[in-house]
């Protein structure tokens, strides 16, 4: 390919391609994105911390090892981190007061096994606290703004790892998704966000938000990009016993797939009263592009999808009550020293945690509390039965499921913080495949308002491969991927 | 269902949450707003509905019990807000006052 004049118009298999003939070193790529995001952070805030001295140690060591004929799949190539991923050389806040500052002493698995392959590390990204909502908001450093339109919010929680990839402040970035928050935030932001199926990846280093659901997935402009970072990531760790130890396939040899007589579900339950019109009709559109792809659809029904965000609200919260315990001031993070040790806790909690992080501890400590335990969690977990049984009826007769990744564009900013409920509402097409541990994929189908709209793709569990075929057959007919925001000067 | 403020207040202190007047008033509220929306669930018949906890079909994880590498003491404690020859420092849980300790 002919070098771009802008090194960060690239994605991350086009730099894989100039890197290894030599056309670009990675200390140019990552002086370039570095740069960038001098240029666009007064705008945006992607970032919590930009990691200028390691990324750049990283790219001299990268062109190394580029130069031995050592290379890996993204040797040499950067990437944000999630504030979620436990890092040795910069702070893992999960954008939390109570870890301000902290720095841990080990790489989570995905940072290691990117740190093995000798990719490059930017920094770590903006989160909602503890990865808990749905715009970015409730960082306690600040909200990342939409590069679309900065007066509304890139979606959550990985709001920060999607805005930098709109807003090429990096090529790939990750994220971690436990109601939607890698698909939700890549649909607002006009990318590709992909959550695997749980147990793919390790959550080995992962700050703990509900075990049972949260997963690691990558963000990335193209589909292609996003198959690359999932195959340097995943795979079983023996530090996770949640992952799986199944072959991780050649994603990028099985890419290229036909549509023809592939069968692709559409589920008249995500079509909901209160949709954004534009959302619908891009959806709709994209569909007969599916089909004129050669796809068949056919109707599925996912009869219990109007429970899920019920389940999911007890769920979540009940597990990150029993996680956010460890949070209590003695072995890590702030202390606020109370009259006694109870007092300490109290005060220690009390002040470090935001109003949405109380307000999920509340909910889920109250879930699990005598008396309600069955009522609320032994119900939601019945429920979830019934949810994980809608979609496995469902895929007897569709190889994947196609929906909206959200009801709306993304919203204007402050416009749900008032209204927790109505935030929730956010995640209402993302959280089905959480329950059920399916793999998920945000594309971008179109705009509405003149913000991009998501498309997203839910497959059988650990068929990522199928899930990306038809992602990247429907991204390179559609081609809304060679979209991207001017961002205003500030 | 709607929570009182006794409610809020024994949840909270379950939850080791030290919280304002102001931020129990709120979340009385939101907390009785939220659980209204959640008894949709009450809908569904889940009597003969098996729980699931977990998707993955894996049970009974184990290894070898064997003596492995671990991250180094001094690496540990560094993040501790209190540590003393090398140990995390914590408050007296038995003893000291009245309610400040396990029991």
């Amino acid at each position: 390919m002919t070098l771009p004049a802008d090194l960060t118009l690239m994605t991350a298999a086009e730099a894989r391609s100039l890197l290894d003939n030599r056309e670009i070193s990675s200390v140019e790529l990552t002086r370039a994105y570095l740069e960038r995001i001098e240029e666009v952070e007064p705008a945006i805030h992607s970032y919590l911390h930009v990691m200028t001295d390691v990324a750049l140690t990283q790219a001299s060591d990268a062109d190394r090892r580029i130069e031995e004929g050592d290379i890996d799949l993204l040797t040499g190539v950067p990437i944000a981190l999630k504030d979620i991923l436990c890092t040795i050389d910069a702070p893992t806040t999960a954008a939390s007061k109570i870890l301000e500052g902290y720095v841990s002493p080990y790489d989570a698995r995905v940072v290691a096994r990117l740190r093995d392959q000798g990719a490059v590390f930017l920094g770590k990204t903006n989160t909602d606290e503890f990865a808990m909502g749905s715009s970015t908001e409730n960082s306690a450093y600040g909200q990342t703004h939409n590069p679309w339109d900065t007066s509304r919010v890139p979606g959550g929680s990985s709001g920060g790892s999607a805005a930098a990839i709109a807003a090429r402040e990096a090529p790939v970035s990750l994220g971690s998704d436990t109601g939607g928050s890698v698909r939700q935030p890549a649909g607002f932001c006009g990318i590709v966000g992909l959550k695997p199926t749980y147990g793919r990846v390790s959550r080995y280093g992962l700050l703990p938000f509900a075990s049972s659901l949260d997963q690691i997935g990558p963000f990335a402009r193209t589909v292609e990009d996003a198959a690359i970072v999932l195959r340097s990531i995943a795979g079983k760790d023996p530090m996770d016993s949640t992952s799986v130890p199944v072959e991780v396939p050649d994603y990028l040899a099985n890419l290229r797939q036909d549509l023809n007589g592939v069968r692709i579900g559409f589920a008249p339950q995500y079509t909901v009263s209160g949709m954004e019109p534009g959302v619908e009709a891009a959806v709709k559109v994209a569909i007969k592009q599916l089909e004129d792809l050669g796809a068949e659809i056919v109707e599925v029904s996912l009869p219990h999808t109007e429970y899920a965000l019920a389940t999911y609200y007890i769920t979540a919260p009940a597990e990150a009550s029993a996680n956010l315990a460890r949070y209590d001031g003695v072995r890590y993070g702030n202390r606020v020293e109370g009259d006694n040790l109870i007092d300490t806790y109290l005060q220690t909690r009390g002040r470090g945690f935001g109003p949405e992080v109380k307000r999920r501890i509340m909910l889920g400590t109250h879930a699990l509390s005598s008396g309600y335990y069955d009522a609320y969690y032994v119900k939601a977990q019945k429920v979830r039965t019934l949810i994980k049984q809608d979609f496995d009826v469902a895929f007897q007769s569709c190889d994947v499921i196609v929906a909206p990744t959200s009801p709306t564009i993304a919203f204007e900013a402050g416009s749900r913080t008032s209204d927790p409920y109505q935030m929730y509402l956010a995640d209402i097409f993302t959280i089905p495949a959480n329950m059920a541990g399916i793999p998920g994929i945000s594309v971008p189908c179109g705009f509405s308002d003149g913000m991009p709209v998501g498309l997203q793709f839910l497959g059988r569990a650990f068929d990522e491969s199928r899930l990306l075929g038809v992602a990247h057959a429907y991204e390179q007919a559609a081609g809304w991927y060679h979209k991207l925001p001017e961002i205003p000067a500030t | 269902m709607s929570l009182t403020r006794k409610d809020v207040e024994h949840v909270a202190s379950l939850a080791r949450l030290g919280l304002s007047a102001d931020e129990l008033d709120m979340l009385q509220d939101q907390l009785s707003s939220i659980l209204g929306h959640i008894e949709v669930l009450n809908q569904l018949d889940t009597e003969a509905i098996p729980p699931t906890a977990q998707v993955i079909q894996l049970e009974n994880v184990l290894r070898p019990d064997e003596v492995r590498p671990s991250l180094p003491q001094e690496t540990v404690v560094t993040m501790a807000p209190e540590t003393r020859d090398g140990f995390i420092a914590v408050a007296a849980v038995m003893g000291g006052n009245d309610d400040g300790g396990a029991t």
